[in-house]
C-alpha cells in the first residue's frame, strides 16, 4: 500500500485491522520477520522547507536520502551525523528515506563528535496506531516546549507511530578532511590511542580501528575535518602526540578520505561475509575487554573510539548469551530469518523499563498494528 | 495564576506525614515550620508564591525512593527542586504538596576522561562540574547563564541551554545516562557510558520533561577537551535588520562559532551602566565567539569580520587579551541582573526561525508602543532563541497582567512565524496555557500518555507544564 498525503495515511491506518509493516526504502530490515500489510512511505515523497542560513530542513518522511543529501550539498552544507547506508552490509536494494534514516536513528562515524541522528532531529509529525496525526518540537534549533517526542520517534522503528514529516538540523559542509593511521595496534592499544586522540583539544571527527583479518593488518585510523589551515595544524599535532604508538600516517586526498569514511561508516569489511553481524554499543574501553572474551571465530572492528563493535559470528550463534552480562547492548543486525526469530534482535531490557516500554506502546499503538513484535 | 485547589485530606495528615518522613531521613532533612518552609514557596519566577506542606532534603537514592514511595501510598504531590533558579515556576509548590530537594545530592560518583563522562549527583551545581574536571582541562558544554547556582538536575529538568549550545548542543545533547527514581519509588537506570539506546531513546523523554516523569538522582554527563583557546569579536550595527542579516550570513559561510550573542540598545546601555563593559552605544550587538587553536582562532575571525565588513558595521573589536574576552563575557552574563536593576521584568523565552528575526524584533517594538512597557532584548541570535525582557512595576496595579498579556502576544508570534514558546527555559506554570497556540488536542493528548505512564496518578510536579483544564480528570482519578 502506498499513500500519497499524511491525511491518506492517517486515514488508511485509522481503518485498518490488519498489522502493518512500515517501509521507507526498505533497505534496513532489521528486527524478526514480520507478517502483515506492507505500508510504504515512498508516496510521501519532497522537501519542503530549506532555509540553509538556519539551518534547517524539513521533508516528508518517503523522501529519498540521496534528494536531500544532494539539496544540502547545493549549498554547501550536510547532514553531521552521516548516515550509514546499510544495503551493502544487508544485502538489500533499493532508495534509503530520510523517515527510515529518522525511524532507526542511524549515524555514522562522526557521532562521537557530533552527535547522532536524534540529536539533529528537530520535529516530527506522525500518524499513531489509532490514526491520529501528532507533531512535536518544531523547526527551531532550541525547544523545549512540552515533552520531547522527537526524540523517542527517533529509533522506535516504526513501532510508536508512522512518521510522515521530520524537521533536521543541518550543518555547514567543510572545506578539507583527512586521515591518520597506525598501523598494527593491538586492541587494547588502538583504543587507547583513540582515547587520547578524542580526549585532546584538536577535535577528531572519527575514530575506528579495523582489526586484521585474513590477510590484513590492523589499521586505526583518526579523521580531522575543518578549514584546511586548522586541518593540518591538528594533524601535525596529532601525528606528535601519537608517535609513541608507531608511525602516524597521514592522508590527505579527497577521494581516498571519503572512501577510507565511507568503508567505516557502512561496515564494508563484513560485506562479503556469510556470518551474521552484530552491533554492540558500550563503554569504549570496556571494548577490547568484552571482544578477547568473544568465541574463537569472530572477527570484530571498532567506530567510535571503541563505542560501538561490529561483529562477525558464526551464523547463528547467540553471540549476546555468550558474552554474559555487560554494561551497553547488542543489537542482531544481520542473519537468517530462522535466527532473527529465535534470538532477540534488540537486547532484553530490566523490568522496570521493559514495564515503561510496553506502557507506552500500548498508549501510542493500542491495537498493536504498528511493525508488531519488532522491537521485542 | 489559578492552580489546584489544596486538598483537604493532605492537609489535616501533615503531622503524620511529617512523621513518616522523618522516620526514613537523618535528622534535620524534613522541614515542616511554616516559617522555615517559606524558603521554598518560589523559584526565580517570584511573582508566583506558595509554601509547600513540607520540604525534604534527602541525600542518596535510596532516600529518594523512601521519600517518594511515602507520598505514592498517602498520594501526595511532590515538587521536585534543583537550586531554585527557574525563571518559568518549574519548581513553585501547591499548598498540599512535599517539595524534594536535591541540594544535598551533591557528589561527584565518578570522572572517566579515558571514556569522556562524569557521573554526578544531581544537585552538584552545573559550574562544579567544569570545575570538577577542570584539572585536566575538561568541561562540561551546556552553560546556562544561572550555571553558578542552578543545579544539574534542573538542566535536566528543563533541557537547558546556555551561550555556547550553537556548537555543543543543549543539555539533551550532552547527557548519557540518569538514575531516576519513579512516583512509586521504583529506581531505573536508564542510558550510561555508552552512547546510544538499546531500545526506546527515554533518556531523550526524560530530559526536558520537567521533573514530571521522575526524580532524577544521578546523571552521567559528557565531558570534552577545553579547546586551545576563545576569542570573542564585537560587532556593531546601527539597525537590528542589518545585526540579523550579517548572523544569517556568517551560518551560510560554513562557519561555526560556539556563539552569537544579539543584545540591542536598551540593554546595552543598562549592561554599561551595571558593569562597564566597553559596548559601544549602538542598535544591535553581536558577541561571536570562536575556538580553536591561535592560527585556527586568527583565520575564522578573519572570515567573521570580512562578513561583518560588508554590513558596515559601527564597530567591529577584537578582544585583544583574556581580560577583554572575560569582560565581554561578563556584559553579556550580567545583562539580566543589569535589566533588573533598572525594573521588575519578565524574561520570555521563545525560539524563532533565524530568518524572521528582523520581522520579529519589529512587531515586538510595535507591541511595545502599543502595551506602554519598555523591551529589551538579548539572546542566542545563532539558534534564534530570543530572550525579550518586558519591563514592567510590581508595585503599580495592573501592570503584572499587563506585562504578562504582552508576553503572551509575543509568544503567540514565536508560534506563528514557525518557532516555539520556549526555548531553554521549559514550560513550568508560566507558559502553560499558551501550550494550545502551539499544540492540537491530539499533541498534547499524546503527552498526556507519556505522564500516565511514568506517573500514572499525576502526582509529580503538578499543575505545570499542561493546561489545568485539559488535565483535571486525570489529576482527579
Amino acid at each position: 500500500m502506498t499513500l500519497k498525503s499524511e491525511s491518506e495515511l492517517a486515514q488508511f491506518v485509522a481503518d485498518t485491522m490488519d498489522p502493518l509493516v512500515i517501509r521507507g526504502g526498505g533497505t534496513r530490515p532489521v528486527g524478526p520477520p514480520m507478517v502483515g500489510d506492507v505500508l510504504s512511505l515512498g508516496g510521501l515523497s519532497g522537501i519542503e522547507l530549506y532555509e540553509p542560513g538556519a539551518l534547517t530542513l524539513v521533508a516528508k518522511s518517503g523522501t529519498p536520502l540521496a534528494e536531500v543529501e544532494a539539496a544540502l550539498a547545493a549549498q554547501g552544507q550536510r547532514l553531521a551525523f552521516e548516515p550509514m547506508d546499510h544495503r551493502g552490509l544487508l544485502g538489500t536494494q533499493g532508495t534509503p528515506t530520510i523517515g527510515g534514516v529518522v525511524a532507526t536513528n542511524v549515524s555514522g562515524p562522526r557521532r562521537v563528535q557530533s552527535g547522532a541522528c536524534r540529536d539533529y532531529l528537530l520535529g516530527v509529525r506522525f500518524v499513531d496506531g489509532a490514526g491520529s496525526i501528532i507533531k512535536n518540537g518544531g523547526r527551531v534549533m532550541k525547544n523545549v516546549t512540552g515533552y520531547d517526542l522527537v526524540k523517542l520517534m527517533a529509533g522506535s522503528y516504526g513501532t510508536l507511530g508512522v512518521l510522515s514529516e521530520v524537521s533536521l538540523k543541518v550543518l555547514p559542509q567543510v572545506e578539507t578532511a583527512a586521515s591518520l593511521m597506525i598501523h598494527g595496534l593491538s586492541d587494547g592499544h588502538a583504543i587507547k590511542a583513540l582515547s587520547g586522540a578524542l580526549g585532546s583539544p584538536y577535535e577528531i571527527s572519527g575514530a575506528s580501528h579495523i582489526g586484521g583479518g585474513p590477510g590484513g593488518a590492523p589499521v586505526t585510523f583518526i579523521r580531522l575535518e575543518g578549514f584546511e589551515n586548522s586541518v593540518s595544524y591538528r594533524l601535525g599535532r596529532l601525528q606528535d602526540m601519537l608517535k609513541t604508538y608507531g608511525e602516524v600516517e597521514a592522508e590527505s586526498n579527497p577521494e581516498t578520505v571519503a572512501a577510507q569514511w565511507r568503508a567505516i561508516r557502512d561496515v564494508e569489511v563484513f560485506h562479503d561475509d556469510p556470518r551474521d553481524v552484530w552491533r554492540l554499543s558500550v563503554k569504549p574501553s570496556d571494548a577490547p575487554g568484552l571482544v578477547a572474551r568473544m568465541p574463537a571465530g569472530c572477527s570484530a572492528v571498532y567506530d567510535w573510539g571503541g563505542g560501538l563493535i561490529w561483529v562477525a559470528c558464526a551464523p547463528g550463534m547467540d553471540l549476546r548469551a555468550g558474552l554474559g552480562d555487560f554494561a551497553g547492548h547488542a543489537t542482531l543486525i544481520r542473519a537468517s530469518a530462522a535466527t532473527r526469530a529465535r534470538i532477540s534482535v534488540f537486547h532484553p531490557e530490566p523490568a522496570p523499563i521493559r514495564a515503561i516500554t510496553a506502557g507506552l506502546r500500548a498508549k501510542f499503538d493500542p491495537r498493536g498494528i504498528l511493525n508488531p513484535g519488532l522491537m521485542g | 495564576m489559578e492552580m489546584p485547589i489544596p486538598r483537604a485530606g493532605i492537609l489535616a495528615k501533615k503531622a503524620r506525614l511529617v512523621e513518616m518522613l522523618q522516620a526514613v531521613l537523618p535528622a534535620g532533612a524534613v522541614v515542616h515550620d511554616p516559617v522555615e518552609t517559606q524558603a521554598y514557596e518560589c523559584d526565580a519566577l517570584t511573582a508566583y508564591k506558595c509554601p509547600p506542606l513540607a520540604a525534604v532534603l534527602p541525600s542518596s537514592t535510596e532516600e529518594v525512593a523512601a521519600v517518594l514511595r511515602i507520598c505514592h501510598d498517602e498520594n501526595v504531590p511532590v515538587v521536585p527542586r534543583g537550586s531554585g533558579t527557574s525563571l518559568a515556576g518549574g519548581a513553585l509548590p501547591t499548598a498540599d504538596s512535599v517539595v524534594l530537594g536535591v541540594a544535598r545530592l551533591n557528589q561527584v560518583l565518578e570522572t572517566d576522561y579515558d571514556n569522556r563522562f562524569i557521573r554526578v549527583q544531581t544537585g552538584r551545581t552545573n559550574l562544579s562540574v567544569s570545575g570538577a574536571v577542570e584539572e585536566r582541562d575538561f568541561f562540561y558544554a551546556p552553560d546556562p547563564s544561572s550555571q553558578l547556582a542552578c543545579a544539574i538536575a534542573g538542566n535536566i529538568a528543563m533541557n537547558s541551554g546556555g551561550a555556547h549550545c550553537l556548537k555543543y548542543g543543549v543539555t539533551t545533547n550532552n547527557l548519557l545516562g540518569v538514575t531516576m527514581v519513579q512516583m512509586d519509588g521504583t529506581v531505573v537506570e536508564i542510558g550510561g557510558a555508552h552512547l546510544d539506546a538499546g531500545g526506546l531513546d527515554l533518556l531523550g523523554l526524560v530530559c526536558g520533561s520537567e521533573g514530571q516523569l521522575g526524580v532524577v538522582t544521578e546523571a552521567t554527563l559528557r565531558i570534552l577537551r577545553k579547546p586551545e583557546g576563545a576569542r570573542p569579536v564585537l560587532i556593531g550595527f546601527d539597525s537590528n535588520e542589518v545585526a540579523g542579516v550579517c548572523v544569517s550570513d556568517i551560518i551560510k559561510a560554513g562557519i561555526l562559532p560556539v556563539a552569537i550573542e544579539f543584545m540591542d540598545r536598551p540593554c546595552i546601555r543598562a549592561t554599561e551602566a551595571f558593569v562597564g563593559a566597553g559596548y559601544p552605544d549602538c542598535e544591535a550587538l553581536l558577541i561571536v565567539e570562536v575556538e580553536g587553536s591561535l592560527a585556527e582562532i586568527d583565520e575564522q575571525l578573519g572570515l567573521i569580520k570580512e562578513i561583518a565588513r560588508a554590513h558596515d558595521p559601527v564597530e567591529l573589536r577584537e578582544s585583544q587579551s583574556a581580560e577583554e574576552s572575560e569582560k565581554i563575557w561578563l556584559g553579556r552574563k550580567s545583562a539580566f541582573g543589569a535589566m533588573g536593576r533598572i525594573n521588575d521584568y519578565m524574561c520570555l523565552d521563545g525560539t524563532i526561525p533565524v530568518s524572521s528575526l528582523p520581522f520579529v524584533l519589529k512587531r515586538i517594538g510595535e507591541m511595545s508602543g502599543k502595551y506602554g512597557l519598555d523591551v529589551a532584548n538579548v539572546f542566542h541570535a545563532g539558534d534564534g532563541n530570543m530572550h525579550p525582557l518586558i519591563l514592567y512595576d510590581a508595585n503599580k496595579p495592573g501592570d503584572l497582567e499587563l506585562c504578562e498579556e504582552f508576553g503572551a502576544e509575543v509568544l503567540k508570534l514565536c508560534v506563528e512565524v514557525g518557532g516555539c514558546l520556549t526555548g531553554e527555559h521549559g514550560v513550568g506554570i508560566e507558559k502553560r496555557d499558551l501550550m494550545n497556540v502551539q499544540f492540537s488536542t491530539d499533541d498534547l493528548e499524546a503527552q498526556f500518555w507519556i505522564k500516565d505512564v511514568f506517573d500514572p496518578g499525576w502526582l509529580l510536579n503538578p499543575a505545570k507544564v499542561f493546561p489545568l483544564e485539559s488535565t483535571r480528570s486525570r489529576r482527579a482519578a
